[in-house]
């Protein structure tokens, strides 16, 4: 078994976390035109080689951040979340929706 | 029937011709270039040859023929999908594959089986009989099946009430088939190459070359070779060859296991699949029994395979077939599958013009192997998009309608 370095819980075995995806930049879902949105919706680098990807430990509920090889399957680096994303994203108010 | 062996039996002259003829050097130009020779790269040129008369093709791969996943798969064929789309397309090859022995020459033993695609709740049942429905209604034939013909149909299956998830029925696929995986990309392969397709193999595309959004040829591992328009057909690659033409797919490439048992006597004739439990199975005509699970729990460029895949599959197997406790397993591979979001593929036209994708293939492209060659050899030859094919756009995305296919192999519903 694998094993990941959760930095909340310590080394725990790789079947204990969910991936979660490649950390890529959110763009401002107001503003983005479809093609913008679906490309950060669905599109994926699917980078070979090292990554930056989003692990969830589900047993805990925490989102980590991991730098992983997808050749060597090895992992390379761990970290919290906070450490890229240190405060709050600040969106533009949403456009006002007519209501009639 | 085929009856190349026969003749060959008969025949004075001995050895027989090269099945594949060697392909000489990479010349500079083709009118078309298909990269990849898998199943699907090879059916395409040979639909290109027969249907349309096209035969100067060059087919690059990067390893061997039928290397990639064309020989990594489970070897399963049917057609009982849940969406109308994914059903009628996977019906037009599933009737393909019976003729092609007789097409080849050249036996890729296709043998139909029945399918039995296991449910053990109450909304597995609901999707059983809404896929059932659906199937009728599309004239491919499936039904429902509960336990007591179950017990009938796959006597070797445990049907008792004293396991985890007991048995409740099943969606039963008579036309359900296996055949040859590696006989389907020699078939389509030897022939093509016989009529002049050229198959270059240990040549590994390095760059898509474009003039204003065009395709105008390739770079390969053995120099530049110019074309009219081309194609990639390269499961588990699929992005990395789509971002050498500099357009994203929303893939990921995650590898699936599976394994074979020792040789047993002939015991198993159903092919059976429980898509909760991710296991499937079925016996080779030389005895082995094929299994394989759902895919690796994260994306991954490789084909190793794993202990824990092998504990996890074989823990559910055993509830459904407990006899397996004694046998031992004899060889395990992987493949590298190409994942969509939407369980379905991707293919036809791209942002570059000229050239075309087939990819998306997840754990499904096997059986879809001679439809994809007629149709995408359809669009090569024509420029024009078949309607069966529609559905599988690359722009769905951008336009969120996806295909919502949930009759794919080792998911859950």
């Amino acid at each position: 078994m694998k094993i990941l370095n959760c930095p909340l819980n310590g080394p725990r075995n790789i079947s204990e976390f969910v991936y979660g995806g490649e950390v890529v930049e959110h763009p401002e879902p107001h503003i983005s035109s479809n093609a913008e949105w679906a490309d950060y919706v669905f599109l994926e680098n699917n980078t070979a080689g090292v990554v930056r990807e989003w692990w969830y430990h589900a047993p805990t509920a925490y989102w980590i951040i991991a730098e992983r090889d997808t050749v060597a399957d090895e992992i390379i680096r761990t970290y919290p979340a906070s450490e890229v994303y240190g405060e709050r994203m600040a969106y533009p108010a949403p456009p006002q929706l007519d209501e009639s | 029937m085929p009856l190349g062996l026969l003749k060959y039996g008969f025949s004075k002259k001995h050895p027989a011709p090269r099945h594949f003829v060697a392909p000489g050097e990479l010349k500079p130009r083709y009118d078309v270039v298909i990269i990849g020779a898998g199943g699907h790269g090879l059916a395409t040129a040979y639909y290109l040859v027969r249907d349309y008369g096209i035969t100067d093709i060059a087919v690059i791969e990067q390893g061997y023929i039928g290397g990639g996943n064309t020989g990594r798969n489970t070897a399963i064929i049917r057609s009982n999908y849940l969406t109308p789309d994914g059903v009628h397309f996977y019906d037009e090859s599933v009737k393909l594959f019976r003729d092609l022995s007789q097409e080849f020459d050249y036996n890729i033993m296709y043998t139909e089986r029945g399918h039995f695609t296991l449910a053990h709740t109450d909304a597995a049942i609901r999707t059983m009989r809404w896929r059932a429905e659906v199937n009728k209604h599309l004239g491919v034939d499936s039904e429902l099946v509960m336990r007591d013909d179950l017990a009938r149909l796959v006597p070797q299956l445990d049907l008792s009430d004293t396991v985890r998830y007991p048995i409740l029925g099943a969606l039963y696929h008579a036309p359900g088939a296996i055949a040859r995986h590696d006989a389907v990309a020699w078939g389509y392969g030897g022939v093509a190459s016989r009529k002049g397709v050229e198959i270059h193999q240990q040549t590994k595309v390095t760059a898509i070359l474009q003039e204003n959004g065009k395709l105008i040829g390739v770079e390969t591992s053995r120099g530049t070779v110019h074309c009219n328009r081309a194609v990639q057909m390269v499961a588990g690659s699929s992005s990395l060859v789509a971002k050498l033409a500099g357009f994203k797919l929303p893939i990921r490439t995650i590898p699936l296991q599976a394994c074979v048992s020792q040789p047993l006597k002939p015991i198993l004739d159903a092919i059976v699949v429980s898509g909760s439990l991710h296991t499937y199975i079925s016996q080779t005509p030389r005895g082995e029994l094929v299994m394989g699970g759902a895919t690796d729990p994260y994306p991954l460029y490789s084909t190793r395979s794993s202990l824990e895949f092998k504990e996890g599959l074989m823990a559910h197997m055993l509830e459904l077939f407990p006899f397996l406790a004694e046998v031992k397993l004899l060889r395990q591979w992987a493949g590298m599958t190409d994942m969509t979001p939407d369980f379905s593929p991707i293919m036809g036209l791209t942002p570059i013009e000229n050239y075309y994708v087939d990819s998306g293939w997840g754990t499904w492209g096997f059986k879809a192997t001679p439809v994809v060659g007629k149709r995408m050899a359809e669009l090569i030859a024509t420029g024009r998009v078949p309607d069966l094919i529609k559905p599988f756009r690359l722009e769905r995305f951008e336009e969120f309608k996806l295909v919502g296919e949930k009759g794919a192999a080792s998911v859950g519903h």
